[in-house]
């Protein structure tokens, strides 16, 4: 493991340190050409006086699937909720530093654009209550898709993507309430990928589910990063260990750890990602 | 045992019998009331209640199919007055609330709903009937449109809160403005369980008397118009109950026993659906 | 690794899509600015009822000023006219009301809250608001045709028992102040019950486990342990029923006699702020005659809402109480 102190992110590192190599980059050595598609700098977040996030420093890489893990409560979930500016629906809440898509400031983007190319998937499935062929639908009539076939077929695609079409396609017209828990849970996925984001968030999207439900839409998963890019937080290490390229590794709202996954797991640079993922804690 | 212990254990037994006997009591009240009306009034109504107008002092038979129209009249204009204000006010409530200005509308919304239905008959009065010189349907309506307000606002903005949050998010990350969630997503949610109170809320209005005695007025003919004064299923029961014809008292109890019967209907039928829907209080 | 479909669409998404985001940002100030105006409205049309309530009572207020309170005389004729009969009637006609229906209600809100099986608790709930929901019109003309005579044929018996008191002297014609305070207990026995009941509800079961577990009786714990917890909320629910009462017209107008008069008799007729209004203003000719009423109208005003006032903060830190434990 090369630069691990760089890797770190540190208290106290000024925002002109982005000097250091960062720890995608870093572990990117291994992976081939992937492409630099997210980049946090610096980041705070402070729900009201209380620092939930302490100077995040992390690149995500296009069309690869990255993991965050630690305990509850660590910031993961916080961080991930920022990349698409979730968190402003959230009152009292602040943000320091930058997040950059494809080079761009986040924060200076009109933030239903940005949320139309970062999609998120919640971590209990939250179908309208709507039919299934609407919920998928929502987000492209939001985007200005008039109905008709294009609108159909636009609907189809995302279904099959989703890896639903053949359980739903006799009956888009059912309450989207009438699917089971896993069923919902790729419906949500379905309607996400609907409106063709860059980057899916999936913020601990199977622990609601029973196992066979996980495994599809960790399937789904694999699939998916071809044309996508992941960000998903779990609480489940297994599952980061299944499906994610890199993994960063939160405790008490820092980065402690981030780097491919099979480092993470197999050979962690800090004391403390090492206790976690043996479960020594957490 | 000592006889303690048993005076103990008498005075359990006998005040928890007398609580029972209460609430016994007050539900004996309702179908007292019920029953009352219905022997009374279910007896002597007939079809031509429905269709005929009063008739003059001395002749029997005649209906209040005046009064009928009448109410249906004065609940239109009711309703346009009162659910716009209403609900829009309870969105605000529900969606945009926080702020000190919704303190100041929560706060005006309980004191208008304090007020006594004969004082906001005195405010359309001076407000309307003191500028045009004459008692009309249009100032009768706007009394009972206020009277609506606060209602619809309370339960608009109970059954808009009661809407998941994880909605609004799925909305918002894919893209969808803020009203935009509110209009698709949000509203439809709870459009059932807020058109039923809304219809609660019309069912108490359309039993008020006092606001219209003096604004809607009464008319023993039919009321062209918006502009004339007309009369009212309520104000027919306290003018008839008043008089000293025994003939207009049996019309008085049919009135009575229609205007509960709608009434009742209303609420029985709103509040099935509310307890089915999972709202605990109307 | 992309296809080129999705590279396209993304290509010609954004100049669309600032389009419909200008749009959508304009539509968002739009909804912003109606649901406020709706919000703003309830606002001031709260406060014109007020405005106008002070307003039209001008006349009535510079004419009499504050011995409008006190005065007894009610004289058309001459214009002279003091409020005092009517507030004496409002007041005593609640009270009665709150003194018949407090025991009741209190009673029937801890059978429901704390003795009887959750199902038959909502169903039996479920009846009383629904008694709650019967227009006072239709307990004014239970009043006229049921309780007046059911009063008149229960006097010898009241005379006989009770006739000692000053309350229940002089004639008797059946319509009277305790006719209305009788009419006011039931129509405002559902209020209390019902918000007395969730008061009740709303007390931590630990309080109730703790009574029981030191060997008190179901009563025991209900009355020395839940009530005094619920205490506050019971007495706001009692205040708003008593705000309810004040402002009560059709029910009071119909059975109370319409005597501008003030006699300590129960069975005497008497009038009752709201009443008056009710029969005297369609026919106000006078401009002094309206402006009195309209202040009279005001004063009902003042008294609701300090009333409800006091009933809401009761309520709410009671409520505050049960959420903290």
């Amino acid at each position: 493991m090369e630069n691990p102190i760089r890797v770190t992110s540190v208290t106290g590192t000024t925002p002109g340190s982005s000097a250091l190599p960062r720890g995608a980059e870093a572990g990117s050595k291994g992976a081939g050409t992937a492409e630099l598609k997210l980049r946090a700098s610096n980041l705070n977040f402070f729900y009201g006086k209380f620092q939930a996030l302490h100077d995040i420093n992390l690149d995500i890489h296009e069309n690869r699937v990255t993991a965050f893990i630690g305990p509850s409560g660590c910031g993961k979930s916080t961080f991930l909720r920022t990349l698409n500016r979730m968190h402003e629906m959230v009152r009292n809440t602040r943000v320091e530093g930058e997040v950059e898509l494809d080079g761009q400031d986040i924060f200076g983007l009109e933030v239903s654009q940005l949320r139309r190319r970062v999609g998120m998937v919640f971590q209990k499935s939250n179908p309208f209550p709507k039919s299934i062929f609407d919920n998928v639908a929502y987000g492209l009539r939001v985007n200005g898709f008039a109905g008709g076939k294009p609108l159909h077929d636009a609907v189809e695609s995302s279904l099959r993507r989703a890896a639903l079409w053949e359980e739903v396609k006799d009956k888009l017209n059912d309450s989207a309430y009438s699917l089971s828990g896993g069923q919902q849970q790729r419906l949500c996925i379905a309607r996400a990928l609907a409106v063709n984001p860059e980057v899916l968030l999936l913020d601990e999207p199977c622990s609601a589910l029973d196992p066979i439900a996980t495994a599809k839409i960790e399937d789904l998963i694999f699939q998916l990063k071809d044309s996508c890019t992941l960000v998903i937080v779990t609480h489940n290490m297994q599952q980061a260990a299944r499906v994610a390229e890199y993994t960063g590794f939160f405790l008490l709202g820092r980065l402690v750890e981030f780097d491919k996954t099979t480092t993470i797991f197999k050979n962690p640079a800090q004391k403390e990602t090492e206790d976690y993922v043996t479960g020594r804690f957490g | 045992m000592t006889p303690r212990l048993f005076y103990r254990k008498a005075t359990n037994y006998v005040m928890l019998t007398l609580t029972g006997l209460c609430a016994l009591v007050a539900v004996g009240i309702l179908f007292f009331i019920l029953g009352y009306l219905l022997w009374n009034g279910g007896t002597s109504l007939n079809l031509d209640f429905f269709t005929k107008l009063p008739v003059p002092v001395g002749e029997s038979g005649g209906g209040m199919a005046n009064a009928l129209v009448g109410t249906g009249k004065l609940l239109l204009i009711a309703s346009l007055v009162g659910v716009p204000i209403g609900f829009l006010g309870g969105v605000y409530l529900s969606e945009y609330g926080g702020s000190t200005f919704s303190f100041l509308v929560r706060y005006m919304t309980d004191l208008l709903n304090g007020v006594p239905s004969i004082v906001i008959g005195i405010f359309a009065y001076t407000v309307i009937i003191l500028r045009q010189h004459h008692f009309s349907t249009l100032a009768g309506g706007i009394a009972l449109g206020i009277m609506m307000i606060p209602i619809a606002v309370r339960s608009s903005e109970e059954f808009l809160r009661a809407v998941p949050a994880s909605l609004r998010e799925a909305a918002v990350a894919l893209g969808a403005s803020k009203s935009r969630a509110i209009v698709t997503v949000v509203i439809p949610a709870a459009l059932d369980a807020i058109i039923t109170g809304i219809m609660l809320d019309l069912a108490r209005v359309a039993g008020e008397t006092a606001p219209l005695i003096f604004t809607a007025f009464g008319n023993q003919f039919w009321s062209p118009g918006w502009n004339q004064p007309t009369s009212s299923l309520p104000v027919m029961i306290y003018s008839y109950a008043i008089s000293p014809y025994d003939e207009w008292h049996r019309q008085a109890w049919s009135a009575g026993f229609v205007l509960l019967s709608l009434v009742l209907f209303v609420n029985v039928f709103s509040r099935l659906v509310l307890a089915r829907k999972g709202h605990a209080r109307s | 690794m992309e296809t080129s479909e999705i590279s396209t669409n993304r290509a010609r998404s954004p100049e669309r899509a600032r389009r419909f985001s200008d749009r959508l940002a304009s539509g968002d100030t739009a909804a912003n600015l109606i649901v406020f105006l709706a919000a703003a409205s309830i606002v001031f049309i709260t406060s014109w009822i007020v405005f106008e309530l002070y307003r039209n009572s001008a006349a009535s207020r510079h004419e009499f000023g504050w011995s409008f309170l006190t005065g007894s005389s009610w004289d058309p004729v001459n214009e002279h006219y003091g409020a005092l009969p009517f507030i004496y009637g409002t007041i005593v006609t609640s009270a009665l009301a709150l003194l018949m229906a407090i025991p009741f209600g209190v009673g029937a809100a801890i059978f429901l809250a704390e003795l009887a099986p959750p199902r038959i608790s909502n169903a039996l709930t479920f009846l009383i608001e629904l008694l709650a929901a019967v227009p006072s019109v239709i307990y004014g003309l239970l009043g006229i045709f049921v309780l007046v005579p059911m009063l008149k044929s229960a006097e010898p018996a009241i005379r006989a028992t009770l006739g000692f008191l000053p309350f229940f002297k002089g004639p008797f014609y059946g319509v009277s102040l305790l006719a209305a305070g009788f009419v006011l207990a039931v129509m405002i026995v559902p209020f209390i019950i019902s918000i007395s009941r969730e008061v009740l509800l709303a007390v931590p079961a630990d309080q109730r486990e703790a009574a029981l577990a030191l060997g008190a009786t179901k009563w025991e714990s209900t009355w020395d342990i839940v009530v005094p917890f619920a205490g506050k909320g019971i007495v706001g629910s009692i205040f708003l029923a008593l705000a309810r009462s004040l402002g009560e017209t059709m029910a009071v107008t119909m059975v109370i006699g319409n005597t501008p008069q003030i006699s300590m008799s129960l069975f005497a007729p008497g009038y009752s702020i709201a009443a008056v209004i009710a029969n005297e203003f369609a026919e106000a000719s006078s401009e002094m005659l309206r402006s009195t009423l309209i202040e009279l109208g005001m004063v009902l005003f003042a008294l609701t809402f300090l009333i409800n006032g006091f009933a809401r903060i009761l309520i709410i830190t009671t409520s505050k109480k049960g959420n903290a434990t």
